[in-house]
């Protein structure tokens, strides 16, 4: 699913620099990102999905080459092939949860809102334990269900690549276990890879595997 | 179809700024609009019933306040002239006389005292009831009727003058016999009585018990507490009577309506002396001049409507501009998610479109609303 090598970033007038001398992820793969803060996990999410662009080396996600795609193919892509879950839950609040999970669909580029769509944003609310809070905005709904909205959102258009930073953080341990067993769960149905920066260490034997940027060491676990 | 569904959510769900935004927006386009739709109608209104009014004649003193009061029966009124001045005009055989008395008011509307001439010098016709026969009784304009739901065999009050003056102005009841057709002119607004019954109501005229009595035995009796009569009818009309020499009874203004052109010269000619209490006056020239400084100061208004509405706009901007500001994270998410480059701009673009919409439909139909009830909004205005 994700295949990097020689991957390095910089941001501009910062001492800070990414280097990944190589990254493979395979389809269905469930892998941690764990590290120090400012090492470069969310940096290497947004490179994965699209949304920065590489100093040098290859990034293939998906088998799209992202380093040879124009700005209008990477939304497309992205649009198409990610699924982003956000500690902050990022749901907008003027919309109901169901318009909510609905939202790729209004604002993704390529996209377009169809009756498929729609019955597969109420089964997935459905199976998330939301089918009861669609009609609610996210300012009634508590952090758990807030981030199960998220989940269904992100797996709504079906992508390859499910990114998610932080997507417990703001849980309760409880909920946090509830809430990554449905990721999980949900993101298996789909045959979609997650991709997870957390902080929370015991989540991390929940994972395939886990790259800790600390040490940029690999740990191969057995889920 | 998206950005509309999302720029039409976000405007329901920020729905007082959306309101507000709406309202500002209305009135910025409908102000200058309703502005120009009452200036043209009051000066169509103003000039029309001006030029159909060849003389008046009044006390010497603002012209236009003569004209004013005389000619569309507002506040402004000049000083008294005497019935003389009327009979000058009936004696000197060059115009009709017509004699308005303005000086009363009932329910918010102006007491015209007249006489019969006036409804058929002005073309008034009666949509329902009868014209004026006796004294005491009242015709309604068409929007004073409407407003007090009064009609035929109704009764209006004259309001005092003075609450405090024992010498002064006591209400009369007035018996209502017919009601205008409406014309779109000071006359639907203005209580039509004989002159004579206005010189009641002034105290002039009045009617009361005998103040000598017989009783049955034949005792002659004289009562100095007699009362009068606040209301005229059939069995007391016999006792009003009027004091004093007829030709210094009060009189707002008489109406002159030559008989041809050089009648009007001759007529005009006979009032030029400074020295003399009386003038005449042509409503039409002095309406064109108080028109013309109208004009004048509209323009005024609108350079300062035109500044505030750019003022208005310039806040409009800068709370779109903060409301997108606060957006911000959502603008990072829906980019995230692949929204095109120019999604956003679009969603600002149908916001702004939805708010100029409604702002636009609610301009029209206020501007409607005043266009269909132009002419009783300006007839209103006039008697103001």
């Amino acid at each position: 699913m994700i295949h990097a090598r020689d991957l390095t970033f910089a941001y501009p007038r910062a001492s800070f620099s990414l280097n990944i001398p190589e990254l493979e992820v395979a389809k269905g793969e469930r892998v941690g990102i764990i590290g120090p803060s400012g090492t470069g996990k969310t940096t290497l999410l947004n490179l994965v999905a699209g949304l920065m662009q590489p100093a040098s080396g290859s990034l293939t996600v998906a088998e799209h080459d992202l380093t040879a795609l124009d700005d209008a193919a990477r939304r497309r892509f992205r649009a198409a092939q990610i699924g982003f879950i956000f500690q902050n839950f990022a749901l907008v609040d003027y919309l109901n949860a169901f318009e909510n999970i609905l939202y790729p669909y209004r604002v993704g580029l390529g996209l377009s809102l169809d009756r498929d769509a729609r019955d597969r944003a109420q089964m997935l609310a459905e199976t998330c334990g939301i089918g009861h809070r669609l009609k609610s905005h996210p300012n009634a709904m508590s952090g758990g269900e807030q981030q199960r909205v998220a989940i269904c959102r992100a797996l709504v258009t079906q992508p390859g690549l499910i990114l998610a930073d932080e997507a417990t953080g703001n849980l309760d341990p409880e909920t946090k276990e509830i809430i990554l067993n449905l990721l999980f769960a949900r993101a298996a149905d789909h045959g979609a890879t997650v991709l997870a920066v957390t902080h929370d260490h015991d989540l991390l034997p929940r994972f395939d595997r886990v790259i800790d940027f600390a040490t940029l060491r690999q740990k191969e676990q057995t889920s | 179809m998206n950005a509309l569904f999302l720029a039409f959510a976000h405007l329901r769900w920020t729905w007082a700024r959306s309101l507000i935004l709406t309202l500002v927006g209305a009135m910025i386009l409908a102000v200058p609009l309703v502005t120009q739709t009452l200036l043209r109608g009051s000066e169509d209104a103003l000039t029309r019933r001006a030029e159909a009014t060849p003389l008046v004649l009044g006390a010497r003193g603002s012209q236009l306040d003569l004209v004013m009061g005389a000619v569309y029966f507002s506040e402004d009124r000049s000083q008294p002239i005497t019935r003389a001045a009327e009979d000058a005009v009936w004696d000197s055989g060059l115009a009709l006389p017509i004699p308005l008395n303005t000086a009363f008011q009932t329910n918010g509307a102006r007491i015209v005292g007249t006489s019969l001439d006036y409804f058929d010098f002005r073309g008034l016709t009666l949509a329902k009831g009868r014209q004026l026969a006796i004294l005491g009784e009242a015709v309604l304009g068409a929007g004073v009727a409407e407003r007090l739901a009064l009609g035929p065999g109704d009764t209006v009050v004259s309001a005092p003058e003075n609450l405090f003056d024992l010498d002064g102005v006591y209400p009369l009841e007035l018996q209502i016999t017919g009601v205008l057709d409406a014309t779109g002119t000071p006359d639907d607004e203005a209580v039509f009585t004989d002159v004579k019954t206005s010189w009641v109501i002034a105290g002039i005229g009045h009617g009361h018990d005998d103040v000598v009595t017989a009783d049955a035995e034949g005792n002659i009796t004289a009562n100095a507490a007699i009362t009068e009569f606040q209301r005229i009818t059939p069995e007391n009309i016999d006792s009003f009577h009027f004091h004093g020499d007829a030709a210094d009874y009060p009189l707002s203004a008489v109406i002159v309506a030559p008989y041809d052109t050089r009648s009007g010269t001759i007529l005009r000619g006979r009032y030029l002396d400074p020295e003399n209490p009386v003038q005449i006056t042509d409503p039409s020239k002095i309406i064109a001049g108080l028109v013309d400084r109208i004009f004048r100061i509209a323009a005024l208004l609108d350079a300062v409507t035109v500044i505030i509405g750019i003022a208005a706009l310039g806040a409009i901007g800068l709370s779109l501009f903060l409301a997108w500001s606060l957006r911000a994270p959502e603008m990072m998410t829906a980019r995230r998610l692949g929204a095109g480059r120019f999604t956003i701009l679009r969603l600002a673009c149908a916001e702004i479109v939805i708010l100029l919409g409604c702002a636009v439909v609610l301009a029209a139909a206020i501007v409607f609303a005043v266009n269909e009830n132009g002419t009783a909004l300006v007839a209103w205005l006039l008697a103001l």
